[in-house]
């Protein structure tokens, strides 16, 4: 028995307040999507029977959050990984919904982040054997790494930069992106520096947002909607926390979560239509295209150039615009498998890509910590 | 020696004046930062070892301020040991800290703590 391929699928998904939404607290963003991704396919609280939620900064907003909108589920889970924790719970809901414990999933997330507080969520422990050295979390552990791979492969900040402009670029086709406009890469080679190497727009943004997804078994997709999204394959890896504890900062994890999704799926990387990658910061990018098999270690910089994963160009990754210019409440995890249902149902209007089958919806957590990888396809890859 | 308390012990070094981190007897492996057992083996034999204050700087990142007086490094140094901490620079113009660079571990006050830094190695 390994991950049940294709026994569970992804019927709906929504998201709510991206970008700014003043007023609200985290729970009634992840209520409101929740509420209109249910609406979607007809579906009322009282039909969820397994939870699924980390929020950002209640430890316990799994259950505050069944409170606030009635369900009381058979499944109530939290798993906290970071902004991967989504993907790990889509990962447990197949299993729960394979062996039929229970029929009805929601995953959910919700925000307020920019409008409360402004800031990244953070880990609320702090290792007494990095505090004192003032790094900016989580930015400084990501320069930290983009430092050693630019030592070890070459790397250009220039590089770098295309991935920020790819992404703008698509945010450019998505009416729901927070950033908007032309982006170039001198502007992302030449903006001010946070923690070198990376500069502004190698960062995140910081917004608001929520988002929820509905999984249920394969059989009942079908009856809910034309085109489901099918969970194929889905593995986890994590190595670390903190920075300190990476055992090679320029290889994570997504090398051993992506061979298992990749297994389990039973597909190659050369057979993805499209990319969605947890892309916090421009680094992020260019370590998971080599982490998951679709470059070799260290051609990751080479591979970004001349807008290859911009649209039109060789390959389609961060399709609605990405954590650097779609949205970015903390954590992105839910929003990265939101797009790939999207472009799986092809319902991502100007930014939908022809002919999706496979799709992958890879998860970062932490400090290039956490790692999960999905693999999603359309009726014809099961 | 055994270790009971690795954060509070491993303070109390530095607050002496030494610079102490951890083996497994079992396996010789160090261990960095202080814990309670090896990781993976899972031994509690970790015995503390003064350790030769010798490194390299392993990655680095710069964190400029609007004054450049208050701009400061963060790096990873990669001890001879084998282990790799968390650290900062000191002696050296944050723009000519280099990967690669050798550098040797000195105790420093700040905030009224001691605090592990790194300093380029004299040549």
């Amino acid at each position: 028995m390994g991950f049940p391929r294709g026994k569970s699928a992804f019927v709906s998904g929504a998201t709510f307040g991206i970008g700014e939404a003043p007023g609200y607290s985290d729970t009634d963003l992840a209520a409101h999507a929740v509420l209109d991704a249910l609406e979607k396919v007809n579906l009322r609280p009282g039909d969820i029977d397994g939870l699924f939620a980390a929020m950002p900064s209640d430890p316990f907003g799994q259950i505050t959050l069944a409170q606030y909108m009635g369900i009381y589920p058979k499944i109530l889970e939290g798993n906290r990984t970071g902004g991967s924790s989504f993907q790990t719970h889509a990962h447990i809901a197949a299993h729960l919904i394979a062996s039929g414990e229970i029929e009805t999933a929601v995953i959910a997330y919700g925000s307020n982040q920019r409008s409360a507080a402004g800031g990244l969520v953070s880990s609320p422990r702090v290792s007494p054997y990095q505090a004192p050295y003032r790094p900016m979390q989580p930015i400084s552990s990501y320069a930290l790494a983009a430092s050693r791979h630019m030592h070890e492969y070459g790397t250009t900040k220039e590089q770098l930069a295309e991935v920020a402009v790819a992404a703008r670029k698509w945010a450019n086709l998505n009416p729901d992106a927070f950033m908007q406009g032309n982006l170039s890469v001198d502007e992302v080679v030449n903006a001010r520096i946070i923690s070198s190497p990376l500069g502004k727009f190698d960062c995140c943004l910081v917004t608001d947002g929520a988002a929820a997804v509905v999984m249920t078994s394969a059989d009942r997709a079908k009856d809910i909607v034309n085109a489901p999204a099918y969970l194929l394959g889905a593995g986890q890896a994590a190595t670390h926390w903190d920075i300190l504890s990476m055992p090679d900062l320029t290889a994570t994890a997504a090398a051993e979560s992506g061979k298992r999704a990749f297994a389990a799926a039973s597909v190659t990387p050369d057979q993805i239509d499209v990319v969605e990658l947890y892309d916090a910061f421009t680094i992020n990018t260019i370590l998971f295209l080599e982490d998951l098999g679709f470059c070799p270690k260290g051609e990751g910089g080479r591979f970004v150039e001349g807008g290859a994963i911009a649209p039109g160009g060789q390959l389609a990754v961060n399709t609605n615009g990405g954590g650097l210019s779609c949205v970015h409440p903390g954590m992105y995890g839910l929003f990265v498998m939101y797009e790939a249902i999207e472009q799986i149902m092809g319902t991502a209007g100007k930014r939908q890509q022809a002919d999706v089958n496979l799709a992958v919806a890879h998860g970062n957590g932490g400090t290039l910590s956490s790692q999960a990888t999905l693999i999603l396809g359309s009726e014809a890859t099961l | 020696m055994d270790v009971l308390h690795p954060d509070t012990e491993y303070a109390g070094f530095l607050a002496d004046g030494r610079f102490m981190i951890q083996r497994s007897r079992s396996s010789g492996t160090y261990v960095f930062y202080p814990r309670i057992a090896a990781p993976g083996t899972g031994a509690r034999d970790l015995e503390w070892l003064e350790a030769s204050g010798r490194g390299t700087v392993h990655a680095v990142t710069v964190i400029p301020k609007r004054d450049p007086k208050d701009s400061y490094n963060v790096v990873l140094v990669d001890l001879e040991e084998g282990p790799r901490m968390m650290s900062r620079i000191d002696d050296c113009a944050n723009e000519d800290v280099r990967i690669g660079m050798a550098v040797t571990a000195r105790i420093v006050t700040e905030n009224g703590k001691p605090l592990l830094v790194f300093v380029p190695e004299a040549v």
